[in-house]
């Protein structure tokens, strides 16, 4: 193997600005993405499980349209597909205020909220069918049912499959290079295109997912620790 | 909207792009079925050493799972652009890096689907196995495998699903597959709107179809 390493490349000139940029970018991106999903997650998670037949049509709709398309299409599709169709005056904002980035933040919000639905939805459906029926007894709505007593409960169950998703949509937040949003994967094959030390410039970037993966996931069961309800929720592993 | 796009392009799109046929590196199907069947073939021997007595074959495995946990495909699938044409000195097609990439990627995936399912095997099981004088193979192959493989059918599918979807990012590197084969009549026809949903409906009915057979699989009985 005729390779010369050269790992000076990732600290001189301006690769450390680059990965730090790419860095701050991914976290920018996920991070609205994430509050997005978890916003659609919990309507449409909810939707899925009330007893009325309409609104749980309108959440499985969402549900098995939006997860069973690749996310790079989506990504596409919001991008270049829906800009055009939009007010002049909404297209000339977009594209003055980084269309790419919002396209991609939407993408992956919307794409992730229809995964996060699903894990929400297992949620409510692991809590008792009485927690339901006591809350109406009381003279509860089930809106009110629903804000108040079961969705506390479900969202304090559903923390460790929750953590899974989220790292899910860190990661694919990589995806968002195709589009060119200047996110981690996009530096790093950036660093790689000016200096062509390929190995050098992944491994750099390979690694920094890995932390970001491996910080996330202890921030998360830091977060199950505190929302545990003894009791109800067994700790396994 | 103007359909017609989609439908002069179709044959492209469907029979080159989605399917892959005639003499033509392509297709989103001729990558998705090799990489499932090879991804679930490294990922059964990843599975069983994750779940092996000596620590020289279980902590790799494990190394191995947790890494590709960590790290996004796209990141994959760079780095077997770059390393596998330099391990083998000669240029390599992009089929064959979307391929290695899609098999070591997903069989992280697919070693603790198979992990799961065998754990799921009652220990009776194995002890009844080692009772009646089957040795550890044995044992792994007649009795543990073929039911474990029962209880992991609806997880299997869901990851076949994913990975189905995931061989849209071999267009990153220039694999002609669907979504690539959007984005070369896109070039030319600059109608993203039609062409994007057309594909996004194409890959949702065979998504959805898998996700169906999985639902009906999973209230099939055991016979175990």
């Amino acid at each position: 193997m005729k390779y010369t390493f050269n790992w000076s490349v990732l600290w001189t000139g301006q690769s450390g600005h680059w990965l730090l940029q790419g860095v701050l970018t991914t976290l920018e991106i996920s991070a609205l993405a994430w509050i997005l999903a978890l916003g659609l997650g919990i309507l449409f998670g909810a939707l899925r499980t009330v007893p009325f037949r309409i609104p749980r049509a309108v959440g499985t709709f969402y549900v098995e349209f939006f997860r069973n398309v690749p996310l790079l299409v989506w990504m596409f599709f919001w991008y270049f597909g829906v800009p055009p169709l939009l007010p002049r005056a909404m297209q000339d904002w977009l594209f003055n205020h980084g269309a790419e980035f919002w396209a991609g933040m939407f993408a992956l919000g919307v794409y992730h909220g229809a995964r996060f639905s699903e894990v929400i939805r297992s949620g409510i459906q692991a809590i008792p069918r009485t927690q339901m029926e006591a809350s109406v007894a009381m003279g509860l709505t089930v809106p009110q049912a629903y804000r108040l007593v079961i969705l506390p409960i479900a969202l304090r169950l559903i923390v460790p499959p929750l953590t899974n998703e989220t790292l899910n949509l860190l990661k694919n937040s990589s995806v968002a290079l195709t589009i060119s949003v200047a996110e981690l994967t996009f530096q790093t094959r950036q660093i790689e295109t000016y200096t062509a030390k390929a190995i050098e410039a992944l491994t750099a970037g390979t690694l920094i997912y890995l932390v970001l993966c491996v910080s996330i996931a202890s921030v998360m069961g830091w977060v199950e620790r505190r929302v545990a309800i003894p009791g109800l929720i067994v700790r396994t592993g | 909207m103007d359909l017609a796009v989609v439908v002069n392009n179709f044959r492209f799109l469907i029979v080159q792009g989605f399917l892959g046929l005639g003499n033509f590196a392509g297709g989103t199907l001729r990558l998705a079925v090799p990489a499932i069947v090879l991804g679930f073939g490294l990922g059964i021997v990843i599975g069983l050493a994750r779940l092996a007595g000596a620590p020289w074959i279980r902590v790799p495995a494990m190394m191995y799972v947790e890494f590709f946990r960590g790290v996004p495909l796209v990141m994959v699938i760079f780095w077997m652009w770059f390393i596998v044409p330099q391990l083998l000195q000669r240029p390599i097609p992009e089929f064959g890096v979307a391929l290695t990439a899609f098999v070591v990627f997903e069989a992280a995936y697919f070693g603790e689907i198979v992990r799961a399912g065998v754990q799921s095997v009652a220990r009776g099981q194995v002890e009844a196995a080692t009772a009646l004088g089957l040795s550890r193979a044995s044992a792994m192959r007649f009795v543990i495998l073929p039911q474990a493989l029962r209880n992991m059918v609806p997880s299997l599918v869901t990851q076949m699903i994913v990975l189905f979807k995931d061989t849209s990012l071999a267009s990153i590197i220039g694999y002609v597959d669907l979504t690539k084969a959007a984005q070369i009549v896109n070039n030319r026809e600059i109608r993203p709107f039609e062409l994007y949903l057309f594909i996004a409906v194409v890959y949702w009915a065979c998504a959805y179809a898998m996700s169906r057979l999985a639902r009906r699989l999973e209230h099939r009985p055991s016979y175990a």
